[in-house]
């Protein structure tokens, strides 16, 4: 087609579906997972690899004997991805988690020019060859915005996998597709922390600064531009003892490790007037170490929290809970992934059962927001993305 | 005790000394970050927000910022809206959006007598004939108007029997300038325009006429041009290549850039005749680190922060641009004019476009 740049493999793309969990696709995942973890330039791009890292053999293995009716499943046969702009890795994460399903792929990479989606690409490329039948299952696209495009790749998919905002999800979903073709939605979502106080007053230093670190690696390393990347922080037994604590070790973490730009620092301070005029729940906003980190205090739960208050590059909101149940009212299926610390991942997962939530959920310990897997967004993606053989 | 502005407008626009200048600023800035608090909703409830008490303001670096933007997405009065006479917006192409700016009686005269000042402390006090270097369409085309419009009109009271140089389909009008030349001969001509505008639609129709043997004498003219670079800077024109090549192609000597924005009209920023911007006695500018907002030193790049002493209608004499700049000196600029001197970078990286002329296009 007109227009498509192939960054690796080619317009032919076979329907022909693989075992869940074939070999085929365990050893072209692990060998690019040597190369990639290999390649001195991955140095350079953390989430490069984590990604080597999740796709090593020994995780595949164990995903692999983690899915029980493995031997029952096969593909559904082609997938075409739309892979999100902003997260520059979720694209080769959609091609595996499709791939291990027993897919064929066509994934189209985000068009802005990361260096991350070059460097995955090019050594799928290399290692493609090697691997005849992954190599006439996988095509990485590249092509600006245009719906004739996507028209011509969904009339052929089976599956689709749609990363994006409302308008690229509505745009892409609009194309039709063949009347069994399933679609798996990775729309905008929104994602909160919830910090017990007493738990910061008691930790030690050493645990406090690895709560520091692990809230940096949900938030500042992805400027809070991702999904999983929490916007609102909730503070159950939240004293301002305990919030200044937690505060203190984040501000003095990323005051070492987080390059602030100078747009995103106006960003934020218009930011801090918009949000000052505009939305009268907020009370004060607190500015940390320069502009490194702002601090929106509400005096309660807006609504609207999932579409209203999000923040970039260390803009939050916090607010105080009496009781946990309280943000209950608030939460819509907006709502993606909830990172906590000092307190219970069960009894969080109750509450959002037994309360019937619309939304959230993920919920994993402070440091773990950005770890995709073959669950995510409240899918089981391999389950879907392949069909079961019953016999008997 | 009211300040008012009269009083530093009655100072000369560049002879006061850094600690005069800064005591009488910082009078009226005070004067008018309380007014503003008291007469702003919005206004207040930013300060109240960031946890500035306006009664603990003693000078000039401790003024709270607005953002430039916030003028493109909230209305902010400080006067009742029956006593608006005028609202300035921003230039913008369509879906853009635009700054809203609203003046009263007092600060559109203010804004008038503040650019008399500062542009007849270089042009002379006398009206001079004036060639506009931009097509009448600007001012009839209502998608057109605004900023460019604006400056024109600005502009147009420093001259008289005034021409514009292009016509409505931004051809240069040849024979209508060169007998408008005849006409004036022996004059001094005051000529006007934006700067891209210039360059695209003069500068490059003179050189080609000046190759077909036609020539367009411009040695006895002053040319103040404003509006940015961004686009000179797309075609690598730097400064110094857009004055040397005007003044080969036409003879044209006295040139000096400003530095302005729709949302401080009247206290703009001459660029001197050793290439500096000059703050004037009625407005400032402070260089801030993007990480903190600290106060940079001279030779620091950071972000700009305009200040003018105008504002009583709209609470805008301290804002925050998106443009990076860089303080040269203060008091000491060789052309003997008091003042901080100062020199623009640009857009700060990833800041979104807008602008004046920047936001035109070729149809």
């Amino acid at each position: 087609m007109n227009g498509v740049e192939y960054l690796a493999g080619g317009p032919e793309v076979s329907n022909t579906p693989l075992p869940a969990y074939s070999e085929e696709a365990l050893i072209f995942l692990s060998d690019l997972s040597a190369k990639l973890l290999h390649d001195p330039r991955t140095r350079a791009y953390p989430d490069v690899t984590s990604f080597g890292f999740w796709c090593r053999k020994a995780n595949l293995q164990k995903l692999k004997e983690e899915c029980a009716d493995r031997e029952s499943r096969l593909g559904r046969g082609l997938a075409f991805h739309v892979a999100p702009s902003n997260v520059p890795v979720n694209f080769a994460f959609s091609f595996a988690f499709s791939l291990l399903a027993g897919n064929g792929n066509i994934v189209r990479v985000p068009s802005k020019n990361f260096p991350q989606v070059q460097l995955i690409c090019k050594s799928i490329k290399q290692i493609l060859p090697d691997h005849s039948e992954i190599e006439r299952r996988a095509a990485f696209v590249r092509y600006p915005v245009d719906q004739a495009i996507t028209t011509g790749f969904c009339a052929k998919a089976d599956a689709r996998l749609i990363w994006g905002g409302d308008d690229t999800v509505q745009a892409v979903r609009s194309c039709p597709v063949k009347p069994k073709c399933i679609d798996l939605v990775f729309a905008d979502r929104y994602s909160i922390c919830v910090i017990d106080g007493e738990s910061v007053l008691q930790a030690d230093e050493r645990s406090l600064k690895k709560l520091a670190e692990n809230f940096y690696n949900d938030t500042y390393l992805m400027d809070q531009n991702a999904c999983s990347s929490p916007q609102l922080v909730l503070w159950l037994n939240g004293g301002s003892e305990a919030r200044e604590r937690f505060w203190g070790a984040v501000a003095e973490y990323a005051g070492n490790l987080y390059e602030l730009q100078g747009m995103t620092a106006v960003d934020k301070y218009t930011q801090l007037c918009e949000d000052a005029v505009e939305r009268p729940e907020v009370e004060k906003v607190l500015r940390q170490n320069g502009n490194l980190l702002y601090r929106a205090e509400l005096s309660g739960l807006p609504e609207n929290a999932g579409d209203d208050l999000r923040g970039r590059g260390g803009y939050f909101y916090e607010a105080d809970l009496s009781e946990l149940s309280d943000i209950c009212p608030v939460v819509n299926e907006k709502y993606q992934t909830l990172t906590y610390f000092g307190l219970g991942p069960e009894r969080l997962r109750k509450m959002v059962i037994d309360d019937h939530l619309r939304g959230i959920d993920r919920i994993v310990p402070v440091g773990r927001a950005m770890d995709i897997g073959v669950i995510w967004d409240g899918y089981d993606i391999i389950g879907t993305l392949s069909r079961i053989v019953q016999a008997g | 005790m009211e300040f008012g502005y009269d009083k530093l407008l009655q100072m000369e626009p560049y002879g006061v000394p850094k600690e005069a200048k800064q005591k009488a600023l910082a009078e009226r800035l005070i004067e008018l970050t309380e007014r503003h608090y008291n007469s702003c909703c919005e206004y207040r409830r930013i300060l109240d927000v960031l946890g500035v008490d306006p009664q603990k303001i003693h000078d000039c670096e401790d003024i709270p910022l607005l953002p430039a933007r916030l003028f493109k997405k909230v209305d902010m009065l400080s006067v009742p809206r029956e006593g608006i006479v005028k609202t300035m917006t921003s230039s913008g192409t369509s879906g853009q959006q635009v700054s809203r700016i609203f003046l009263d009686k007092e600060t559109a005269a203010d804004q008038q007598k503040t650019l008399v000042k500062i542009v007849s402390s270089f042009t002379g006090s006398n009206r001079m004939p004036m060639l506009i270097i931009d097509s009448p369409a600007v001012l009839k085309d209502r998608n057109m108007f605004s900023a460019r419009g604006a400056g024109i009109l600005g502009f147009s009271i420093f001259g008289r029997d005034k021409m514009y140089a292009l016509d409505e389909s931004m051809e240069l009008n040849v024979d209508g300038v060169k007998s408008f030349l005849e006409k004036h001969s022996g004059e001094k001509i005051f000529l006007f325009g934006f700067t891209f505008m210039i360059w695209r639609h003069f500068y490059k129709e003179l050189l080609k006429l000046k190759k077909q043997g036609i020539n367009v004498d411009l040695s006895h003219g002053i040319l103040i041009h404003g509006g940015g670079w961004k686009k000179l800077e797309l075609e690598a024109v730097s400064h110094r290549e857009f004055c040397e090549s005007l003044r080969e192609v036409c003879g044209l000597r006295d040139i000096h850039d400003y530095y302005g924005m729709v949302e401080q009209t009247g206290c703009i920023y001459m660029q001197c005749e050793y290439g500096h911007l000059h703050a004037s006695t009625y407005s400032d500018i402070i260089v801030r680190n993007p990480k903190d907002f600290t106060v940079a030193g001279v030779g620091e790049r950071g972000l700009v922060q305009v200040l003018s002493a105008i504002p009583e209608s709209y609470p805008g004499h301290s804002l925050l641009t998106e443009d990076e700049g860089e303080l040269l000196g203060e008091d000491d600029c060789p052309c003997g004019r008091l003042g901080k001197y100062f020199k623009i970078h640009g857009r700060m990286a990833g800041a979104e476009l807008r602008g004046c002329s920047d936001t035109y296009e070729r149809r």
